[in-house]
C-alpha cells in the first residue's frame, strides 16, 4: 500500500475543502435560485434575491478556485474530467452565465415581461446547474470509459443513465432544502411565515432522495463503502451526517433557524465526506478496468514541486479570504430589507 | 470541418466576447478609487453620487465578466484537453492563484462595494473599492503571466515523451518573470486603464452634448481625461518595449506584424501596404526605410528575421497579423487625438460649444476596445503555429476524446448566448445612461425641516 499522507492527498484535501465550500455556500444560491418560481409577488422575489444579493458572486467563486486547483494540483483529471462530460459542462456554463446575468439585471427595470424573463431563466439557470453537478456526480460514482492515455472514450448517452440522473435529482433537493432554510433564516414576516410551511415538504423530500440514492448505492455500487469497511472508524461521517439531518426540523421547531441552517450546512460537508471516503483514491474511476485504469491522485497528480507552491499560495491566501468573508457576511448578518442598493 | 478549426473559433470568440468586460472593470476599478478618494478628500456630495453612478455600471460588466470567464477557465479542458495536461503543471499553478488572490478579493468586496453604501462607514467602503480595484489587477497579473509563459517559457522542464510529455515547474519565480510577462502585462493593464477612461470621456460627452448633468459630466470627464492623458503617453513607451520584446524573443510573430518575408539588414517599417503571402511580398507598400531596424533594435542596420527562415507551413495569417496590428496602432493614433483636442478645447473654454469633438468623444469608447481585441489578434495570431512557443502546436493541444459535433454544437449555444447578452447589456446601459446619476434634490427654506417631516412619517 502507498503511502497515503503527501503532498497529493493534502492537495486533494484542499480541492474536496473547496468543493464543499461551494457547495454550502453556493448551495443555498441554488436552493434560492430553484425556489424563486414558487414566489408569487414581485417584491417576494426581491426579498428571496436580495438574501443571496451581497454574496452570491463570492460563493461561485469557491467553484471558480475549485477549478483552478484541480487544473493545478490534478492536471490529467482536469482535462479528462472536462472533455469527456463536454456537454454537461457546456450547460453548467450556459447555467452559471444566464444565473449570474438573471441576478444582475433582472430588478434594474420595472416591465413586467423584462422581470419575468429573467426569472425564468434564474430559476431555469440554477436548476439546470444543480442537476448538472449531480449527474456529474453521479458518474464519478458509477465510473466512466477510460483508455490507457486517461482518455475518455465512451460517448455523451453513456453519461445519461438512471443512476446518475438520480444523483442529480438528489443534489436539487439537497439544495432546494438547503435555501429555503437559508431564506428563512435571512427574512421575517409573510415571507418567513410562509418558508416555514415550505421547509418541511422540502425536508422530506430530501431525506426520500437520501435514502434511495443511498440504498442505491450500495446495491449497485458497493466499491463506495469499502473504505469504511476497511477503517470503521469513518462511520462516524455517516452518524454525523443522520445527526444533523434529524437536527434541522427539531431547531425549526424551536425557532432557531440559524442552527438548522448550521446543521444543514453540517449535513452537506458530511456528505461531501462520505463521497471523497467512497472514491478515493480514485477521482475519475474507470467503469471498464477500475484497478488498472482508473485516474488517481497519485497518478494524475502535478509534480511535487508545483504542488509545493500550490500549498503555499493556498497557505498565504486561504486564511485570508476566509478572514474577509467571515467578515463580510457579518456586516450582511441579520434580516434582509429592500434599501436603496437592493436588486 | 475539423475540430481543430471549430475549436480555435471557439476560443477566440468566446475570449473576445469575455474581453470586452474585464478592461473595462480594471480601468472603471481605478477611475471609482481615484472618484471617491476626491469625494474621501473633499466631501463633495457631488463625487460622492459619481462614485456611485459608475460603481452600478461596474457592477454590470463585472457581473458578465465574471460569467465569461468562467467558461474560459473550463474551455481549456473541454476543448483543449492535452494542451492542459502538457502545462497544468506550469499554467495552472498561476491560475489557481488568480481564483485564490484575485477573484476572491474582487467578489467579496464587490460585496461591501455594491451593497455597502449605507451599512458601513465610507473609509470601509473605499477600502472595499481599493480592495476591488486592486483584485481586479492582480487577476490581470496572473493571467498575463500564464499567457505570456505561452508566448516565451520559461522556468520549466519536459518531462517524459511523445504523447507523456509535459511541461514541469523547476523555478517559479522565472516562471512568473518569463522574459515576455512584465511588459505585457504593463501595456495590457494600461490599455484596461484606457478602457475605462474612455468609457467615462464617452458618456460624459454625451451628457455634455444633451445638456444633461452638466456638473456630474464636467468633474467626470476632468478625472477620466487625466487617466487617459497619462495612460495613452505610457502607452507610447510600453508598447515600443513589448515590440521589441517580440522582436526579441519571437521574431516570426515580429516579421508577420511587419509583412517581413526575406530576413534583411535594415529593414524599412511599412506605415500602409498589402502583404501577400502568395508571392511573398507586400503590395503597394509606403515604407520608410530602416525604421523597423531602428525601432526594433536601436540599430538603423540590425538584421530582421523574415518568414523565409521556418517552412512555409508555419507561417501566421500574415494578411491578419499585419492589419490588426496596424489597427491597434491607429486606434492609438485616434486616443491621442481625441485626448488632445479634449484638452485644447477644455483650456480654450470651448469644450461644450464644439458638437463635433464631443460626438467624436462619444465615438471614442469603441478605439480602446478595437485596440485591445486588435492587439490581443496580433498577438496569438501571431504565434501561431505553436500553442506554447516552440514547445507545442496548435494541432496537438485538442482534446482526443472530442468531435466536431460537441465543439460546432457549443460554438453555436455560446454564439447565441452571447448574442443575446451582447443586446442586453448594450440595452440595459444604455437605459442606465439615459437614467443618468441620482441629482441632487432642489435646497429649499424647508429643507431642513422635510427631514424632520419624513422622520415623523416614517416612523
Amino acid at each position: 500500500m502507498t503511502e497515503i499522507y503527501t503532498l497529493e492527498f493534502s492537495w486533494f484535501l484542499i480541492f474536496v475543502v473547496l468543493l464543499t465550500g461551494f457547495s454550502i455556500l453556493d448551495g443555498f444560491d441554488l436552493g434560492v435560485g430553484i425556489f424563486h418560481l414558487f414566489s408569487k409577488s414581485d417584491e417576494e422575489r426581491r426579498l428571496m434575491l436580495n438574501t443571496i444579493g451581497p454574496v452570491w458572486d463570492g460563493n461561485e467563486v469557491w467553484l471558480v478556485t475549485a477549478g483552478g486547483a484541480l487544473f493545478a494540483g490534478f492536471p490529467d483529471v482536469y482535462a479528462t474530467l472536462c472533455s469527456a462530460f463536454y456537454i454537461p459542462i457546456m450547460l453548467l456554463l450556459a447555467g452559471l452565465i444566464f444565473r449570474a446575468v438573471a441576478i444582475e439585471f433582472r430588478s434594474k427595470q420595472p416591465m413586467a415581461w423584462w422581470r419575468w424573463m429573467w426569472d425564468l431563466l434564474f430559476s431555469g439557470a440554477s436548476l439546470v446547474i444543480a442537476l448538472g453537478l449531480g449527474l456529474v456526480m453521479g458518474n464519478l460514482i458509477e465510473g466512466i470509459p477510460l483508455d490507457n492515455q486517461k482518455e475518455f472514450t465512451g460517448d455523451f448517452v453513456d453519461l445519461l443513465h438512471p443512476y446518475a440522473f438520480l444523483v442529480g435529482i438528489l443534489v436539487v433537493a439537497l439544495f432546494s432544502m438547503h435555501g429555503v432554510i437559508y431564506v428563512l433564516m435571512k427574512t421575517e414576516g409573510a415571507l418567513h411565515d410562509k418558508m416555514r410551511e415550505w421547509v418541511n415538504p422540502a425536508i422530506i423530500l430530501f431525506i426520500m432522495m437520501y435514502a434511495f440514492t443511498t440504498v442505491t448505492t450500495l446495491i449497485y455500487f458497493p466499491h463506495m463503502a469499502d473504505a469504511i469497511k476497511e477503517r470503521p472508524v469513518f462511520l462516524i461521517f455517516a452518524f454525523l451526517n443522520m445527526l444533523a439531518i434529524a437536527n434541522i426540523p427539531r431547531e425549526i421547531h424551536h425557532n432557531r433557524d440559524g442552527r438548522a441552517f448550521l446543521s444543514s450546512c453540517m449535513n452537506i460537508a458530511c456528505l461531501m465526506a462520505l463521497f471523497g471516503i467512497g472514491t478515493f483514491p480514485n477521482v475519475i474511476r474507470a467503469s471498464n478496468d477500475p484497478e488498472l485504469l482508473s485516474m488517481t491522485i497519485w497518478n494524475s497528480a502535478s509534480s511535487s514541486k508545483t504542488l509545493w507552491i500550490l500549498h503555499l499560495i493556498a497557505a498565504i491566501g486561504i486564511p485570508v479570504v476566509l478572514a474577509y468573508t467571515i467578515a463580510i457576511y457579518y456586516i450582511f448578518r441579520g434580516k434582509v430589507r429592500l434599501d436603496s442598493t437592493s436588486y | 470541418m475539423d475540430v481543430e478549426i471549430l475549436a480555435r473559433i471557439q476560443f477566440a470568440f468566446t475570449i473576445m466576447f469575455h474581453y470586452i468586460y474585464p478592461p473595462l472593470s480594471i480601468g472603471l476599478g481605478l477611475l471609482l478609487v481615484i472618484m471617491e478618494g476626491v469625494y474621501m478628500k473633499t466631501g463633495d456630495e457631488a463625487y460622492h453620487r459619481m462614485a456611485r453612478f459608475w460603481t452600478k455600471m461596474f457592477a454590470v460588466t463585472f457581473a458578465i465578466g465574471v460569467a465569461t470567464g468562467i467558461v474560459m477557465e473550463f474551455e481549456f479542458g473541454t476543448n483543449w484537453a492535452t494542451y492542459s495536461r502538457y502545462v497544468g503543471d506550469v499554467f495552472g499553478s498561476a491560475l489557481a492563484a488568480e481564483g485564490v488572490f484575485a477573484f476572491f478579493l474582487e467578489s467579496g468586496f464587490l460585496a461591501l462595494l455594491l451593497f455597502g453604501w449605507e451599512r458601513i462607514s465610507p473609509r470601509l467602503h473605499y477600502f472595499s473599492t481599493i480592495m476591488v480595484c486592486l483584485g481586479a489587477h492582480f487577476s490581470a497579473i496572473w493571467i498575463i503571466v500564464a499567457n505570456s509563459w505561452m508566448q516565451t517559457p520559461a522556468g520549466y522542464h519536459i518531462v517524459g515523451e511523445g504523447l507523456g510529455a509535459r511541461a514541469e515547474i523547476t523555478d517559479f519565480w522565472a516562471m512568473v518573470f518569463n522574459p515576455s510577462s512584465v511588459e505585457r502585462l504593463l501595456h495590457t493593464v494600461v490599455a484596461a486603464w484606457l478602457t475605462g477612461a474612455f468609457l467615462v470621456i464617452s458618456v460624459s460627452a454625451y451628457y455634455l452634448l444633451k445638456k444633461r448633468h452638466k456638473t456630474f459630466a464636467v468633474n467626470s470627464l476632468r478625472i477620466a481625461l487625466i487617466v487617459a492623458a497619462v495612460s495613452v503617453l505610457l502607452q507610447a513607451v510600453l508598447g515600443d518595449m513589448s515590440a521589441r520584446g517580440v522582436a526579441k524573443n519571437q521574431p516570426m510573430k515580429l516579421a508577420a506584424m511587419e509583412g517581413i518575408y526575406e530576413t534583411q539588414k535594415g529593414a524599412p517599417l511599412v506605415l500602409f501596404g498589402i502583404p501577400d503571402s502568395e508571392s511573398a511580398s507586400v503590395k503597394n507598400e509606403i515604407a520608410i526605410p530602416k525604421l523597423l531596424s531602428f525601432l526594433s533594435f536601436r540599430d538603423l542596420n540590425a538584421e530582421v528575421k523574415g518568414l523565409n527562415e521556418v517552412p512555409r507551413k508555419d507561417w501566421p495569417n500574415v494578411m491578419a497579423v499585419f492589419t490588426t496590428y496596424r489597427l491597434m496602432l491607429l486606434m492609438w493614433v485616434l486616443m491621442v487625438l481625441v485626448v488632445a483636442s479634449a484638452w485644447w478645447k477644455w483650456k480654450k473654454g470651448t469644450l461644450l460649444e464644439s458638437k463635433g469633438l464631443l460626438r467624436f468623444m462619444i465615438v471614442s469608447v469603441l478605439f480602446p476596445q478595437i485596440a485591445n481585441q486588435t492587439g490581443w489578434i496580433a498577438a496569438e495570431m501571431g504565434r501561431y503555429p505553436w500553442i506554447v512557443q516552440d514547445l507545442l502546436r496548435i494541432s496537438e493541444g485538442l482534446s482526443k476524446s472530442v468531435t466536431a459535433q460537441p465543439v460546432l454544437g457549443s460554438l453555436i449555444m455560446f454564439t447565441t448566448v452571447y448574442l443575446f447578452l451582447f443586446l442586453m447589456f448594450l440595452y440595459l446601459f444604455n437605459e442606465k445612461i439615459k437614467h443618468g446619476p441620482d441629482e441632487p434634490e432642489e435646497e429649499t427654506p424647508y429643507h431642513g425641516l422635510h427631514s424632520l417631516v419624513g422622520g415623523i412619517g416614517n416612523d
